[in-house]
């Protein structure tokens, strides 16, 4: 064979149709193959069934961390809230993560705007006007300045976080305002289970939207400890993981990896950076056989040899 | 807010760690479980057809 | 012409038949007789080559086992026991889907398969891959339990700041629903039927280093001429003059370093 041949078979290949063939029944390879995926799965379902940890609610949430509830109603009114503060698609408050001079949120734009203290806490308190230390409240709520509901729910978010446990009832005293009787409204709608069809239901009767309901939700602290109960954690790699002793997506195991080394794991735009890496990434896999150096490099692996060690097609 | 409150049923899965790496025991499995499936694809022989070959 | 005769040869009437321009080229994309061959070149001889038809056998079984879940609605399958059987069934085929489908892809890496003008082949596999990712992914966001919250309000985060998230709500359960069932299946569906026309249309991808055996064409030409002698019908696998050879549309970049 001439160097230019053996520096061109890496590449290159002769047509197939020219081999000599053997008898090989398509049909019936798919028609087992089939056969055997449907005993594995069957087999499978019913010796290890899969998972499904119910849905936590509103009103879970507030029976088993209301001081969190009444933290994150806080927060909403405050402004310091992950939602409140998100920017885009959901308000302005922010511009988003950049990349480089690029902040692509921004461009998107608001497509599903969120205000947070509106949407999640007042609004759904005025369906409580029957309780007059709420409708009290809420009236203050409206005649106060913007200064002066920002300055009264941060300082008792403060001193929420400054009370043992975060407990409403050991809170030192302070010009809270009607925040602390807000709160305790929200606490309450959340208790009743109300909570949940007031902030989604404003998008539509029919509720097949549950955006609001999930940024509330995530908004406190009770979802995240719950899920790193369960090693699902970013930091745990739990973009691959499932709840209980399940297989989640391994396959997203790349992905999930450059989040746990630098400079993403310290970075504020981490989420930007690995999607454009994830997406360079994809670009140069699907390209690899025009790639030099790596479409030959195959070649000189060697695990052809054990492939193809029959030679009978010589 | 302080101490977490879980109160999931499911009881949560093995993990597996060294270093910065971490991986649930079943996810590991199935990793293994191809690894090995792929190796013995590799190595056992497939079944000769006793067809003659032809050109 | 307003009339053919159908003793005619069959590419008289291609110039004013849209209908026969259609049918020759869907006869030519494959060469005559690979659509279903009973056939392969002997070096098709490893148990690696089962994995892509054991891949496709798999998606069966997903896309089956996902219709029937589609049937009582997203939610019945958390109070239904045979509801949860069948989501048991979805989950189980969906990992043995992406087992198969790995192993596949290992196996034609470690083989160079893209060799010999195939480099479409692995495009498409490889796109096939990402496409998976993307519907498996938004089967989790639909299970409409804990695991789903979580997800969703985590992936949020990154679709947001790529700015897909303005139009691709993870949140949105109705329409995480509806690109679960309908788009994504179809784009994959679609991907998996390229990839399978074009891997029927070139054939197996030889070994590394093995020389044609039939008249030995120079490896060097980019195009191996077509052949001059009609094929003999001892030969049911070489193409007929006139069908396409598995040399069609070759790119100047799978030509040799």
């Amino acid at each position: 064979m001439s160097a230019t041949a053996t520096r061109r078979s890496a590449t290159w290949a002769p047509d197939s149709h020219d081999f000599p063939t053997r008898r090989y029944d398509l049909v019936k390879e798919f028609v087992i193959a089939l056969g055997v995926m449907l005993v594995l799965t069957i087999v499978a379902a019913l010796v290890f069934s899969s998972p499904d940890d119910s849905a936590l609610s509103l009103e879970r949430w507030a029976q088993e961390a209301p001081n969190d509830v009444v933290a994150t109603a806080t927060g909403e009114l405050a402004g310091t809230t992950t939602t409140a503060t998100y920017g885009p698609p959901y308000n302005t408050n922010a511009d988003g993560q950049s990349l480089g001079p690029v902040v692509l949120p921004k461009l998107a734009g608001v497509t599903q705007p969120i205000d947070a203290a509106n949407d999640f806490v007042i609004t759904p308190l005025r369906t409580l006007s029957s309780d007059p230390a709420v409708a009290a409240a809420l009236r203050q709520w409206s005649s106060a300045s913007a200064d002066k509901r920002t300055a009264w729910a941060q300082a008792y978010s403060d001193a929420l976080a400054a009370a043992p446990d975060g407990d409403p009832a050991k809170v030192a005293s302070g010009d809270y305002g009607p925040v602390p009787a807000l709160a305790k409204g929200e606490l309450a709608l959340a208790s009743s289970g109300a909570l949940e069809g007031l902030v989604s239901s404003r998008t539509s009767f029919f509720g097949t939207d549950s955006t609001k309901p999930l940024l509330l939700l995530a908004d406190g602290t009770y979802l995240e400890d719950q899920a790193r109960a369960q090693n699902l954690g970013g930091d745990q790699w739990g973009i691959m993981n499932e709840t209980g002793n399940y297989p989640g997506q391994p396959w997203l195991w790349l992905y999930t990896f450059w989040y746990q080394i630098p400079p993403f794991s310290t970075s504020d735009n981490a989420d930007v950076q690995v999607w454009a890496l994830m997406i360079l990434l994809s670009i140069g896999f699907i390209c690899i056989p025009w790639i030099p150096g790596l479409r030959t490099l195959p070649k000189h692996l060697g695990v052809h040899k054990l492939i193809w060690r029959g030679g009978r097609w010589r | 807010m302080s101490g977490q409150l879980v109160t999931s049923t499911v009881p949560a899965g093995a993990v597996v760690q060294w270093g910065f790496l971490t991986i649930t025991a079943a996810n590991l499995i199935v990793i293994l479980t191809m690894i090995v499936v792929f190796v013995l694809a590799i190595l056992l022989p497939f079944p000769a057809d006793r067809d003659e070959d032809r050109p | 012409m307003s009339r053919t005769d159908p003793a005619a040869p069959p590419r008289a009437g291609n110039h004013d038949s849209w209908t026969r321009a259609l049918s020759g080229w869907i006869e030519g994309l494959v060469p005559k007789g690979q659509w279903l061959p009973d056939r392969q070149p002997a070096y098709v001889a490893s148990w690696i080559y089962v994995f892509g038809v054991a891949c496709l056998a798999a998606l069966v079984v997903v896309i089956a086992s996902g219709l029937v879940l589609t049937f009582g609605g997203i939610t019945w399958w958390h109070t239904n026991s045979f509801g949860h059987f069948v989501n048991s069934t979805h989950l189980w085929s969906v990992e043995l889907f992406f087992a198969t489908m790995v192993i596949h892809l290992w196996g034609k890496f470690f083989m160079a398969a893209w060799r010999g003008h195939r480099g479409m082949t692995w495009a498409t596999g490889a796109l096939a891959f990402f496409g998976s990712l993307g519907t498996a992914f938004t089967g989790y966001l639909i299970q409409t339990n804990f695991d789903a919250q979580w997800i969703s309000t985590q992936a949020k985060d990154g679709l947001n700041a790529a700015g897909v998230g303005a139009y691709f709500n993870v949140m949105n359960v109705g329409q995480m629903v509806l690109w679960h069932v309908s788009f994504l299946p179809l784009v994959v569906g679609v991907i998996v039927g390229l990839h399978l026309l074009l891997v029927r249309r070139r054939g197996v991808v030889p070994p590394i280093g093995a020389e044609s055996p039939v008249g030995a064409e120079s490896p060097v030409a980019a195009e191996p001429p077509a052949r001059a002698q009609p094929p003999t019908a001892s030969a049911p696998d070489a193409a007929p003059p006139g069908a396409a050879r598995p040399t069609a549309g070759v790119s100047a970049q799978e030509v040799g370093s």
